[in-house]
């Protein structure tokens, strides 16, 4: 079996670090990851505690084929309560953290309680020390990778970490692995520097912590599973070429790209931020944005984008430190760095992501608040003195600069910190939020795609792309194609995709497998890898429970099936243009039936039959 | 005929699973520490590239072992660690020019590269872009021929 069988748990108030057998029995039932790491913070926490107060807890978790040889095999997740939703936050990240974790001979590290001064967590093998950090706060995740290695003279550690934005409670922070890797939205990251967790460091070396209950049927289903990727268009050629910015100008001419804070669906400037444009040599230095794509631990699809600035441009004429190569925009950053502020410039775009992956903090409700921001300023709510500049439409000046504000935690920094939620709030008009449940929407507007709106307005951890991606069958016809305008259908097929993606998330691996691997070709590898019975329908039905799991923890949270809904901007304001011109977006006509679909009563609380079905 | 190993680093994604592979075929891990070929990233110029011992003819690491536990694979020229004879003095690891031949701690012998005694290397059979192949030792440059021949015009219709 792929897992460790063992859990590291750290607490931060005592000081102490404690291995201890993980729970087998919920293991089978909740597989790992997402789903495990969920289980234990529903049965360890308050799910009315505060997230930033002591009592949360912040658990890392792999899941049983993190660290294998199945293709994407490297994920670990982060969950916790939500700081930005005050609901179940769960943030997965790929890069080579994940797996070092299971070389190290764990399933997942919790930590609980909070440090009196900071610290990070040095974990070799066995060894676990909770160190000093007072020479790490206020450091970037980059600057503090480097000097832990540095300290202890290993290249090899693997670190993940806050920024100078987990640190400020900026209350989208994430946290980065890898330089450029993170678990990157809910506010994760702010819960660790809550904590007064700096860092975890990793160096694994173990080689009897977990292998494949049936090493050869494993070994035979990874070879069968990456050569479907290796075969389908999307992950054989459009991703390892494009990335996910492959899907820009898709989205656009489709009619659902949310611009200038979703007051229109369609971007005039969408061609100059796309994938096509970060391979185009500029027309200032003649090279192109793009240096190369990237992989993750065991990925071999390899769809990260690696970009170097333009040295002449505004945002680094100065800073010969953002000259060099690092992580390039992915869609959803470029849309909401761009598109939602209605920016074009796709060199601005890559330095706010540049500082993004540099202070951890998520680029998604960044430029969506950011967007926000420009709204108010446009009505005239928020001044030009309150700033110290203009914040108008386009305004890559503007977006540069509030990106440095919130990285730094100064000025009106400080307030876009807190997302577009409390930003629109306390100007008087939460409506202009483009959030559900407090997160912001990512990069398809729930007019142009009613199952997207479906899935914004039910994701467990409130708007949401990666929980059930409706795009598939909506605009890209997988499994299969279906009206993107329409509303008959969505509910059973995004219980699926919900369902299953819980089951991709919990198993470790990343989601952008499922644009080429079905139910089978995923529980082809689960199988072998842990023995036993894992059917498809046993998997299936797991990816379900997690889902309820997660919904229970939200209800008794104190969420109810009225968060379940949108903006009213979706609700009531018409598409201006393109294919979708005239749409809003029918969550009514879908809700209910999703209930239906789910068991649940009509008021989105799971019934005794299906809690029981579920083995809840 | 004999092969080498041959490494195209603008190939290289950084994916790691010549590591797993390496590490898997040797040691039954998937833990990379164990692998016997590395990929290094160099971030700052966003490149990946995986180095292993190219298995030199004259390889300082025979020459300096004092037990003679390195010898030479007539089949494959690969230059085998003799793990029962190996010491675990290091001194090979001193020699080695390039750094690829490294001492286990955990079983107190050194290991390398010895390209999977025949066959196709593990790593090679693993890398999805085609970044590590396993190739005519005479002919390593092949491709980089074949492309500097394709851009020699000497089609006179063309000029």
């Amino acid at each position: 079996m792929t897992w460790t069988r063992k859990i590291l748990r750290v607490n931060l108030t005592a000081g102490t670090c404690q291995a201890e057998p993980l729970n087998l029995e919920w293991a089978r039932q909740y597989l790992g990851q997402r789903g495990l790491a969920t289980k234990y913070l529903v049965e360890e926490t308050d799910p009315k505690v505060l997230p930033l107060a002591e009592g949360n807890k912040l658990i890392f978790a792999t899941g049983p084929l993190t660290g294998t040889s199945a293709s994407t095999g490297g994920r670990y997740a982060v969950v916790t309560k939500g700081p930005l939703t005050g609901a179940i936050a769960c943030s997965n990240s790929g890069g080579y953290f994940g797996a070092e974790m299971k070389f190290a001979g764990y399933d997942m590290i919790i930590f609980e309680g909070r440090s009196e001064k900071p610290v990070y967590l040095l974990l070799e093998n066995d060894e676990a020390r909770l160190l000093d950090a007072a020479h790490l706060w206020g450091r970037t995740c980059w600057e503090t990778e480097e000097l832990i290695k540095h300290a202890h003279q290993d290249p090899q550690l693997r670190v993940a970490s806050i920024g100078r934005a987990g640190e400020n409670g900026v209350l989208f922070a994430g946290i980065v692995n890898d330089l450029h890797r993170a678990a990157g939205r809910s506010g994760v990251g702010a819960v660790m520097g809550s904590k007064n967790l700096k860092a975890v460091a990793i160096r694994g070396t173990r080689t009897d912590a977990y292998a494949p209950a049936d090493p050869e049927g494993f070994f035979k289903a990874v070879a069968a599973a990456k050569a479907v990727l290796a075969g389908n268009g999307v992950t054989g050629q459009g991703l390892p070429a494009y990335g996910t910015q492959v899907l820009m100008n898709v989205i656009n001419e489709v009619g659902a790209l949310p611009t200038r804070n979703h007051k229109e669906i369609q971007f005039e400037g969408a061609h100059a931020i796309s994938g096509e444009a970060m391979k185009q040599p500029r027309d200032s230095d003649g090279k192109p944005n793009l240096v190369t794509n990237n992989a993750c631990f065991g990925c071999t699809i390899a769809c990260g984008r690696i970009s170097k600035m333009d040295k002449g441009h505004f945002a680094v004429k100065d800073k010969p430190q953002y000259h060099g190569a690092s992580g390039g925009v992915e869609y959803e950053a470029a849309w909401a760095l761009g598109a939602a502020c209605g920016v074009s410039d796709l060199e601005a775009l890559t330095y706010a992501n540049f500082l993004c992956n540099e202070d951890g903090f998520d680029p998604i409700t960044l430029g969506t608040t950011i967007g926000a921001a420009m709204e108010l300023y446009e009505l005239g709510l928020i001044k030009k003195e309150e700033v110290g500049f203009g914040l108008e439409w386009g305004s890559a000046e503007a977006l540069v600069k509030l990106a440095e504000m919130t990285a730094q935690g100064v000025g009106f920094g400080k307030v876009i910190g807190l997302g577009s939620r409390v930003l629109c709030t306390s100007y008087g008009r939460p409506d202009l939020s483009m959030s559900v449940k407090g997160q912001e929407f990512p990069a398809y507007d729930g007019r142009g795609l009613q199952g997207m709106a479906l899935e914004y307005a039910t994701s467990n951890r409130g708007a949401c792309h990666v929980r059930g991606y409706m795009v598939s069958p909506e605009v890209l016809g997988i499994p299969l194609k279906m009206d993107p305008g329409a509303t008959e259908g969505k509910a059973p097929m995004l219980k699926a995709f919900q369902d299953l993606t819980a089951v991709v998330d919990s198993a470790g691996i990343c989601l952008f497998t499922t644009f080429a691997w079905g139910g089978p070709d995923i529980q082809s590898m689960i199988q072998p890898a842990l023995g036993g019975d894992w059917s498809l329908e046993r998997l299936m039905l797991l990816g379900e429970r997690v889902w309820n799991l997660e919904r229970a923890y939200n209800l008794a949270a104190g969420l109810t099936g009225k968060d379940d809904t949108l903006p009213p901007r979706l609700l009531n304001e018409p598409a201006k243009t393109g294919p979708m011109k005239g749409k809003v977006a029918e969550l009514g006509k879908m809700l209910p039936e999703y209930y239906q679909v789910r068991g649940w009563t009509p008021d989105g609380v799971p019934t005794p039959e299906t809690v029981a079905r579920l083995g809840l | 005929m004999q092969k080498s190993l041959k490494m195209d680093p603008n190939k290289c994604t950084g994916c790691l699973q010549c590591e797993m592979a390496c590490a898997y075929e040797h040691h039954h891990t998937f833990t990379i520490s164990r692998s016997r070929i590395k990929v290094f990233g160099f971030e700052d110029e966003g490149r990946k590239v995986p180095y292993t011992c190219t298995q030199c003819d004259e390889a300082w690491c025979l020459h300096a072992c004092p037990v003679e536990a390195i010898v030479l694979d007539p089949a494959t020229g690969a230059k085998k660690v003799l793990e029962d004879l190996c010491v675990g003095c290091k001194v090979c690891t001193i020699a080695c020019p390039f750094g690829t031949v490294n001492y286990v701690a955990a079983t107190g012998k050194v290991q390398k590269c010895d390209l999977c005694d025949g066959g196709e290397p593990a790593c090679a059979g693993a890398c999805p872009t085609g970044a590590i192949t396993y190739v005519d030792a005479d002919w390593t440059g092949l491709d980089r021929m074949r492309r500097w021949a394709g851009r020699t015009d000497n089609n006179p219709a063309a000029v």
